[in-house]
């Protein structure tokens, strides 16, 4: 097994002496027999969009769901600006402003965008038709949903008020990938977010990211996409066999060295 | 507002009048279907209306405003349940135990005012707070012991009607004369429309619930959970909460129901129709709700209701046997969960 590589236990300070955003240390978790993260650690600096690679079933989109509350690790420690941070829904994760765009869409496809985009988040009414009646005030998220929207440049979604069901899932993938945005306060966590994008769009969420790092948004970006990838990345945590085999840059590193660290074939 | 009808976006019931247009009308292949995908209880409606039209073409007396009040009054019961029934259904759950929690909640109200001489308001009170319980029962072995609802509440049916059986030991209770519990039951006049209080306090009990699944945060999370469990989760939403929530409503309507059916009857007794848990099921898939969750809204319900009960009533004043009735039910139910189907097809 390949541990050698590991760097010494976060929240080690990085070269400027930054504390990590959200670091983990040593999370370990199963799914029944099969150990998704076997003792994965985990950094993420301020201001900068760390890439996560690895093959199929390295345990990536386990960690992230460690990291964003969606799953509880049965071992092991996260911190947020290296404080103890114990995420056990993720409501909690939010509530800290880390948002994410998940693998498998969290989208409810019933729902028009702009319910899906402040769904968990509603706005209600100003006086007593809001705080006695709890009534939704539904043109005033309509109206900020789709600010957000023109903001954030994702011009596949045209009307806020069409379900989201009647979107492609390229759309639908925008939807997630808009509200993560819209609404990520410290954090945003996207896995695999291009996979069900064409080329135009794919551009434009790399796009998108661009700007949310050019804000000094922390990105955490999964995706199988080595190009999108050594674009994109300041860094590269390559993730194998539930643990992160290690840390690259693109500046010293080629694709051909990510693959062959990711597959095992050679250590950093 | 621009308000799709299929979801909690809607207005509450009756309110859609003001929605200039179906927001995802032409975005399928065939309209029909796009309507129906976008306003869900049209298709209810449109039914209610031709069998009210063609009931009165065998018998004038049909739409007469003395057979609509009877009508009306006969409906509160089922309409109640069916009601408590829709939130169930909307989160994908479903209520086998409702017909026997009424019953269970209305033999407390009526044991506790006639037996034990306790105070109507409080017999009442006590009896809401049992009909809350059954909902809680029903929401723990859904949340907490993670039993899927048409078992749960398979296995609290038998609960509930034994209990219910029990306490009642086989008596009618008549509740006096001018006692509160009867006040469901007085005949309100409005016009030559004779309802009651009954039917008031179902129409009021509609209007609430679908504003809360229309117009606040709690419905749309309904929707949501009913639609996909699992996005909801990772949206934040509490979804274990939220369901107990959908079951401690739909027990408080049950509650409600079992005043009004005191009211009706005049007694209360366990030897009430076996149909009720089936009944509202029924009103609900014909309303147009769907048993997959996260589609329908409530005016589709009550129109599911009117529907039985017109059928009921129309083929009985039409001299029709009791077999056709459920002959004719029965047909209405596979056409609305066929239709359903062909609706949903829509989103893959
Ligand atoms: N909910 C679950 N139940 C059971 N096993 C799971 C579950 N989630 C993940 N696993 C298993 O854990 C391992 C890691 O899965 P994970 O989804 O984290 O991989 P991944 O790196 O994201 O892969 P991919 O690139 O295919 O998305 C896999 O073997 C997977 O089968
Ligand atoms: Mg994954």
């Amino acid at each position: 097994m390949n541990t050698t590589t590991n760097p010494p236990r976060p929240p080690a300070p990085d070269a400027a002496g930054r504390t990590p955003v959200l670091a983990a240390r040593d999370l370990v978790k199963s799914y029944g027999r099969v150990e998704a993260l076997r003792g994965a650690d985990f950094e993420l600096f301020p201001g900068e969009v760390l890439a996560v690679i690895g093959d199929n079933g390295a345990g990536k989109s386990t960690l992230i769901k460690c990291l964003s509350g969606a799953a509880v690790p049965d071992s092991g420690t996260l911190l947020l600006d290296g404080a103890p941070a114990d995420f056990r829904t993720p409501a909690q994760a939010k509530a800290a402003g880390i948002e994410t765009v998940y693998q498998t869409l969290a989208v409810t496809p019933a729902l028009d965008i702009a319910s899906n985009l402040y769904l968990g988040r509603e706005i209600r009414r100003k006086g007593p038709l809001g705080t006695l009646l709890r009534m939704l005030d539904t043109a005033a998220m309509r109206k900020q949903a789709e600010e957000h929207i023109k903001r954030l440049g994702i011009a596949t979604l045209q009307d806020i008020t069409q379900p989201v069901e009647t979107l492609s899932g390229g759309q639908r993938q925008a939807v997630a990938v808009a509200r993560a945005a819209a609404f990520g306060s410290k954090v945003v966590i996207l896995d695999e977010p291009t996979a069900a994008l064409g080329v135009r769009e794919s551009g434009q969420v790399a796009e998108l990211i661009k700007r949310l790092r050019d804000h000094g948004m922390p990105i955490v970006l999964i995706s199988h996409d080595m190009p999108v990838v050594f674009e994109l990345a300041d860094r590269i945590h390559v993730q194998r066999l539930g643990r992160r085999a290690a840390v690259i840059s693109p500046a010293t590193h080629s694709m051909e060295d990510a693959v062959a660290i990711m597959t095992g074939a050679r250590t950093a | 507002m621009r308000a799709r009808a299929g979801g909690p976006a809607d207005p509450v019931p009756g309110g859609s009048a003001a929605d200039p247009g179906p927001a995802g009308a032409a975005r399928f292949g065939n309209p029909v279907q796009s309507l129906l995908h976008s306003y869900p209880s049209l298709g209810p409606f449109a039914v209610l209306v031709l069998a009210c039209v063609v009931f009165d073409l065998f018998n004038s007396r049909f739409l007469g405003m003395a057979n609509l009040s009877i009508m009306l009054q006969q409906v509160a019961v089922v309409g109640l349940l069916a009601l408590g029934q829709t939130v169930i259904i909307l989160t994908a759950g479903i209520d086998l135990s409702v017909g026997a929690a009424m019953i269970l909640a209305q033999m407390v109200m009526a044991g506790l005012a006639v037996t034990n001489g306790c105070p109507v308001v409080l017999a009442l009170a006590v009896g809401l707070l049992v009909a809350l319980l059954t909902g809680l029962v029903n929401g723990f072995l859904v949340t907490r012991f993670h039993v899927p609802p048409f078992i749960g509440t398979l296995g609290t049916l038998g609960v509930f009607t034994a209990v219910g059986l029990k306490y009642a030991n086989g008596q009618t209770l008549s509740p006096k004369p001018g006692s509160f519990l009867l006040w469901t039951g007085k005949i309100v006049t409005l016009g030559s429309f004779h309802i009651t209080v009954g039917v008031l306090m179902m129409i009021a009990l509609y209007l609430i619930v679908g504003y809360a699944l229309g117009r606040t945060a709690w419905g749309k999370h309904v929707y949501a959970v009913g639609d996909e469990p699992e996005a909801a989760r990772l949206t934040g939403i509490n979804t274990a909460r939220l369901l107990l929530s959908v079951y401690l409503v739909a027990g408080l309507v049950y509650g409600v129901a079992a005043w009004v059916q005191i009211g009706r009857v005049g007694d209360a007794s366990t030897d009430i129709s076996s149909t009720l848990n089936l009944d509202s099921i029924t009103a609900v898939v014909i309303g147009g709700v769907s048993l997959f969750g996260g589609r329908g809204m409530v005016l589709g319900t009550l129109f599911g209701a009117l529907i039985v009960q017109v059928f009921q009533n129309g083929l009985a004043l039409a001299g029709v046997q009791d077999l056709y009735q459920q002959l004719a039910e029965g047909l209405l139910v596979i056409a609305a969960v066929s239709l359903d189907r062909w609706i949903r097809k829509v989103r893959s």
